[in-house]
């Protein structure tokens, strides 16, 4: 490690949902301010590694370890992970009916601040956070007092989950698959409100099958996920290789050929 | 590895707040049922000879009557022989006169349980009425509430006090040959809350009951009657607990309101009897007979119900809409958890022209809960414009509940408007971990959704009831998530 403090240090991480093994040794290191992508084919454990990270229930982990800012991530609760400045962004938000979004937001944020040893903000200092952020990503006002993403099209759950973000401010964020479902307008909104959130103590995971997004999001890492290990690492001109290439022939190559990202 | 807290499938033991015994010399008859155990408990009460006469009658009634058995609700048949019918707190000759005279124990039962009967630590705005097994033990308020003509008293003070009163409206609105469960009470009730609000009078505070079952083996059957002059107003509360038993306990009774021109009565209860423990051992069964007449024009009865306890719930209260223009309503939230089961809902009645009647029905089952929805709308003839608007929603927690609905409409006047509807939700693993992804914890999860579920409900519940409600809602889902 030089400059940077490690964000988020995955080491021979295995992990299976239902019995079958789906991350069969993933090792990748993030540092603080750092935006890595991870690709992969299908199937290859992209979303899984996304989950295990935000401690989805289901998902059985059988070795390897994950260290964040220095402390077993694994061993906390899902809750205690968030608190701590992990994020998740839905692939497939769910709708919660009978919660309005902002009533949603205040809560998950005073229980942030309140880990954090803060006061919970009141009414009014939290809606001004609301509107700030909701112009970021372009999210009508209206949906903020509507029920957690009830009714939302595909593109406006997407958004709402970079609002959330932004207004939960995490200090490790993992984006999982957010340009799925998007056309290309929704997805520059979301890229733009993504780089937004781009700072030096902010550090993301871009999970996605498609190099598209990452026109719009320039990753500083890129890794390729083959087989539930990481296969390949590289920049961000890696992306366009795979474009062009696919993922096949990296299905074949037995050993990961880091190329600078895995320290 | 990351603790597998949200599993949907684990239950763990809820805490009920009120299950512990007060150890107080108590007066019962024997266990058993006959003739004599009706003459016994009116001698007991001192009460005259038709209040003896209606006992009998609906006694030998009884007698001839079966156990309902088409309600959504499974228990091992009861052994009627086996139940105490009678059962109070033992005191001076007359009772007692005044708080001095009541016994410190029961004050200080009723303290542990939030309801202060004390003079200096009175609910401020709240008159009570504590009944503790099969008798009323004290009345706050009374002086205050007489000075307006409010007449607030036990149900066997009434029918020494205001006799002409009990004639006139008892068994007016629930007859003492109505059903199985009501005819058994009006054999053997023993005490319950009595209310009259003069005409034009907006009663100054909320009244309520507070019903408490504390001896072993005894069954409760009281009896509230409500009855609101023209013009008239009142908001009236009923609280219930009980302690933590083995054995299955009866609750069995009849409530009864009377709301005539331009009269209004608000009704809200918050049930929280003891539900049994979470394999389904012990707990109360509460067989409940709970009707409001619009007998006069305009009037307004509202029933407001957040039902939480009970290891089996069988009420369904209901109104009918006789005077013209005359309104009803029911709102209810009725949770199962655990083994519990209830079969709960409404009969709305139209009788008179331009009656409205509003169903709101929010059903949340978890744990192994069942819970049924049943309620008749019912428009005859004569009911001009009649209107009905009933929804109906169920939640459910977990995959090992069950949730029912049955709606019945009846409509015999082509001019009636009905709507209805219906939805059922789930709360699953994906939402709760969505609220824990976002640093909210399982717990506070289901409470939010429950609470955005009952919002509709909550909001019709005084003040401090609503607050009370939302509570009993979190301890009674505690454990839900595992």
């Amino acid at each position: 490690m030089t400059e940077n403090s490690s964000m988020l240090e995955i080491q021979n991480l295995h992990a299976s949902v239902a019995g079958n093994e789906i991350l069969k040794g993933v090792d990748l290191t993030v540092r603080s301010g750092e935006v890595h992508a991870i690709m992969g084919p299908n199937g290859s454990g992209k979303s899984t590694l996304a989950h295990v990270l935000a401690g989805r229930p289901g998902y059985e982990v059988t070795q390897g370890r994950v260290l964040y800012k220095g402390v077993d991530l694994l061993a906390m609760t899902p809750e205690n992970r968030a608190r701590q400045g992990v994020f998740l962004a839905f692939q497939y938000p769910v709708e919660i009916p009978g919660v309005s979004n902002v009533y949603f937001l205040k809560n998950a944020l005073n229980a942030i601040r309140k880990a954090r040893g803060e006061s919970e903000l009141d009414a009014m200092d939290f809606l001004k956070i609301v509107k700030e952020k909701a112009k970021l990503v372009d999210l009508d006002e209206e949906l903020t007092k509507r029920p957690v993403n009830e009714g939302f099209s595909g593109g406006e759950k997407k958004r709402n989950e970079i609002f959330q973000m932004a207004v939960l401010e995490p200090s490790l964020a993992i984006l999982d698959e957010t340009d799925s479902g998007l056309d290309i307008d929704a997805l520059r909104i979301v890229a733009a409100g993504v780089n937004a959130l781009r700072s030096p103590e902010r550090s993301m995971l871009v999970v996605t099958h498609y190099q598209r997004l990452l026109n719009y999001i320039v990753p500083d890492f890129l890794h390729v996920l083959v087989d539930g290990r990481i296969a390949l690492s590289g920049g961000k001109e890696l992306a366009l290789e795979l474009e062009e290439r696919g993922y096949t022939w990296l299905e074949k190559e037995p050993a990961p050929a880091a190329t600078g990202a895995n320290c | 590895m990351s603790p597998d807290n949200s599993s949907l499938l684990e239950l763990t033991n809820r805490e009920y707040k009120a299950g512990f015994i007060t150890d107080i010399e108590s007066e019962s008859v024997p266990a058993g049922l006959n003739e004599d155990v009706v003459r016994t408990i009116s001698a007991k009460k001192n009460e005259p000879e038709w209040m003896l006469e209606w006992r009998l009658r609906a006694f030998r009634h009884w007698l001839t009557m079966k156990e309902p058995s088409w309600a959504n609700v499974h228990y091992p048949a009861i052994d009627y022989q086996s139940i105490v019918y009678y059962s109070a707190p033992k005191m001076k000759k007359d009772g007692p006169k005044s708080l001095e005279d009541v016994d410190p124990k029961l004050l200080e039962t009723y303290e542990k349980l939030g309801i202060p009967l004390r003079e200096r630590a009175k609910l401020a705005g709240v008159a009570v009425d504590a009944v503790f097994d099969s008798v009323s033990v004290a009345t706050t308020f009374r002086e205050q509430l007489a000075k307006v003509g409010v007449l607030f008293c036990s149900f066997s003070e009434a029918v020494q006090n205001h006799p002409e009163l009990v004639k006139k409206y008892l068994g007016s609105v629930v007859p003492y040959s109505d059903n199985f469960f009501a005819t058994l009470n009006s054999a053997v009730f023993s005490d319950g809350s009595f209310c009259y609000i003069p005409k034009g009078v907006r009663c100054p505070m909320e009244l309520s009951t507070y019903f408490r079952i504390n001896s072993a083996n005894t069954g409760q059957f009281e009896r509230t009657l409500i009855v609101a002059d023209e013009g008239a107003y009142v908001s009236y509360l009923e609280g219930c607990t009980a302690p933590i038993r083995d054995e299955n306990q009866l609750h069995a009774a009849v409530v009864e309101l009377v709301a005539l021109n331009n009269a209004q009565i608000k009704y809200s209860t918050v049930q929280n009897w003891y539900p049994g423990d979470k394999e389904g051992r012990g707990g109360i069964y509460n067989f409940v007979t709970k009707r409001g007449k619009c007998q006069g024009r305009n009037s307004k009865i509202s029933w407001t119900q957040v039902e939480t306890g009970s290891a089996i719930t069988w009420k369904y209260p209901s109104c009918i809409l006789q005077g013209d223009d005359s309104v009803g309503e029911f709102y209810s939230v009725a949770v199962t958890n655990n083994r519990q089961q209830a079969d709960t809902g409404t009969k709305m009645i139209h009788i008179g022209k331009n009656t409205k009647s509003t169903i709101i029905s929010k059903g949340i089952s978890a744990g192994r809960g069942q819970n049924t929805y049943r309620g008749m709308v019912k428009i005859l003839g004569k009911a001009d414009n009649a209107r009905n608007y009933s929804q109906c929603d169920s939640l459910l927690i977990g995959d090992q509940c069950g949730a029912h609905t049955f709606p019945y409409i009846e409509v015999g006047n082509s001019t009636a408007q009905m709507e209805h509807e219906a939805s059922t939700s789930k709360i699953g693993e994906d939402q709760i971990f969505y609220f824990q992804s976002r640093g909210i914890s399982a717990e506070d999860a289901v409470s939010m959704i429950v609470n955005g579920f009952c919002k509709q409900v909550f909001k019709e519940l005084p003040m401090e009831f609503a607050v009370e409600a939302q509570k009993l809602l979190g301890v009674s889902l505690e454990g839900s998530v595992g």
